[in-house]
């Protein structure tokens, strides 16, 4: 285990870029990025998700989805390092999690709180470079240049120069996405990345990510069943403890007029939660 | 008028003035993108208590006012971050008590009957030269500070969380804003009182917000508008005798309700 991820970083090192060679290719896509084993959790005396496991393979495409305060946001929290998880419980390219700065992007959710704050799209972006190596005064040429391609990434580049407010919501989450992606992340983790979004931007966020998969690991926390549908190879269904489903093969269960019904996969993930 | 000009105390009043404008201009501005104009109040006040103990022992009244309202920034900061859903009450009570302090000192000072009202709502024929000194060294640390840390400082006030997974101290720039608000605060002291500093530090603000897509030209719009405002309050203060803060706020106020109704009228005929 510890040397497919020692390859892995030794690939993405001397391949940046063509992570697509055979050799990165195969140890990739095998090896676990994410391990959590028996990861117990609580705020003092609630416990709030129950051991836990969990594993990640590179360019998966995690939905992580459950009820409402049945410890999806803390389990990204203790991910990002935010909360700190029990010793070894968590390993992110086999280190624990705070010290994965630059190999997770991270999207927090509302996106649309602070919009009259007076920045411009590509200060947001930037914020995403980590604190270290840094110019006396203002930003290195280099950091506008690679905040500038990560806008275009998302297709946002000529709203560069824009105040943040102006935007809609789902430019403003895609400015996000940019901003995240600035650290060159291995693993892109958004919360809720839709909700307070029309629909046509929820279907270009998610067609964004899908294209961000080829060559990412993508891990959502989402209300939105129709995603897992649509978008992801794996569901997590988190609440206190944690049931996963390898969804990828399933893809055809589209019923007869095409329509699947919310309620019946909830029943199917829920029910094999005991 | 420019008689008036050659007079020292009108020389100092405008360069405390321009100063003071200066200061509050770039901390008003991160006072309320940041949502503290709350807390900005509640120092503004509690440093009354400064100014009481200040005269009772003999020192000087800016050294008092300074430390209190650093002492209170401090606590104000430690509770925010400890406590964050109790944060109004504690600010009411902090407000109320720094108040009160100040006015048992006040009342305990033999012989010394100083002139509350020119503290609580500003009085600029006591500006001194010493004061100028200490007003242009709170100018230029603020430029410093704002100049070399702007990405942190725009960080933590824009997205705290985020800025706090990039690895910048989230609470060592929240209580720098906050020291820096309360020393702010002490100087406008003596051009608006403390008071009607609350509005100094938030009607140029509001209007440079509109006029501005990034958090440095709202800190240069907002100081110059804060310059203009001041010295035409200072100019109606002079020639019609009327106390320097409530003419300054209320120059600020008109200026406000003519700059919003000018947005409208503006939005009406595009």
């Amino acid at each position: 285990m510890a040397e497919g991820a020692d390859l892995e970083r030794l690939c993405s090192l001397l391949y940046r870029g063509f992570e697509s060679l055979p050799l990165c290719h195969i140890n990739g896509k095998n090896m676990n990025i994410i391990d959590i084993k028996n990861l117990t959790f609580s705020y003092e005396k609630d416990t709030i998700l129950e051991n836990i496991n969990l594993h990640v393979k590179a360019k998966e495409f995690l939905a992580i989805i459950g009820p409402n305060g049945g410890g999806k946001s803390t389990l990204l929290k203790l991910m990002l390092g935010i909360e700190k998880a029990p010793k070894n419980s968590i390993k992110i390219f086999n280190e624990n999690p705070s010290k994965n700065l630059t190999s997770i992007g991270y999207v927090p959710q509302n996106t649309n709180v602070n919009t009259n704050f007076p920045i411009k799209v590509i200060e947001v972006v930037m914020m995403g470079h980590v604190g270290h190596k840094r110019p006396l005064i203002g930003y290195k040429k280099e950091e506008i240049e690679c905040a500038l391609s990560s806008l275009e990434q998302v297709s946002m580049g000529k709203y560069a120069d824009k105040k943040i407010g102006s935007l809609s919501g789902g430019q403003r989450q895609r400015v996000m996405i940019a901003r995240a992606l600035c650290s060159h992340p291995k693993i892109l983790l958004l919360d809720e990345p839709t909700s307070n979004i029309d629909t046509t931007g929820q279907k270009e966020v998610y067609e964004l990510l899908k294209e961000l998969n080829k060559h990412i690991t993508i891990i959502v926390v989402s209300h939105d069943i129709s995603v897992i549908l649509e978008y992801a190879s794996s569901v997590l269904h988190v609440n206190k403890k944690a049931a996963f489903h390898d969804v990828s093969k399933k893809r055809k269960f589209h019923t007869k007029d095409e329509h699947f019904c919310e309620v019946e996969l909830l029943q199917m993930i829920g029910n094999s939660h005991a | 008028m420019l008689d008036a000009l050659s007079y020292e105390f009108i020389q100092n009043a405008i360069i405390a003035g321009i100063l003071v404008s200066i200061a509050s201009g770039i901390i008003g501005s991160l006072i309320v993108v940041n949502r503290m104009v709350f807390l900005a109040g509640g120092i503004a006040h509690t440093s009354y208590g400064g100014i009481g103990l200040a005269v009772y022992f003999g020192i000087p009244i800016f050294l008092g006012a300074s430390l209190f309202a650093v002492g209170a920034a401090l606590l104000i900061a430690f509770i925010t971050l400890k406590h964050r859903e109790r944060t109004d009450t504690f600010i009411g009570l902090i407000w109320a008590v720094g108040m009160a302090i100040g006015i048992l000192f006040v009342d305990m000072t033999p012989g010394y009957n100083v002139d509350l009202m020119s503290y609580l709502f500003g009085s600029i024929l006591a500006v001194s030269q010493e004061d100028i000194w200490f007003m242009s060294a709170l100018v230029l640390t603020i430029i410093f500070v704002v100049t070399f840390w702007y990405r942190d400082i725009l960080a933590v006030s824009y997205d705290s969380e985020y800025a706090l997974l990039r690895g910048v101290s989230v609470k060592f720039f929240y209580t720098l804003i906050l020291v820096l608000s309360a020393l702010t605060v002490v100087i406008a002291i003596k051009i608006v009182g403390l008071i009607l500093v609350i509005a100094l530090l938030t009607i140029p603000i509001y209007i440079a917000e509109k006029l501005s897509n990034s958090l440095y030209s709202m800190m240069f719009f907002s100081a110059i508008i804060s310059t203009i405002f001041t010295l035409l309050g200072l100019f109606i203060s002079y020639n019609f005798d009327i106390t320097s803060g409530a003419s300054i706020i209320l120059v600020s106020a008109m200026s406000l309700v003519l700059f919003l109704l000018f947005l409208k009228l503006k939005s009406i005929f595009k």
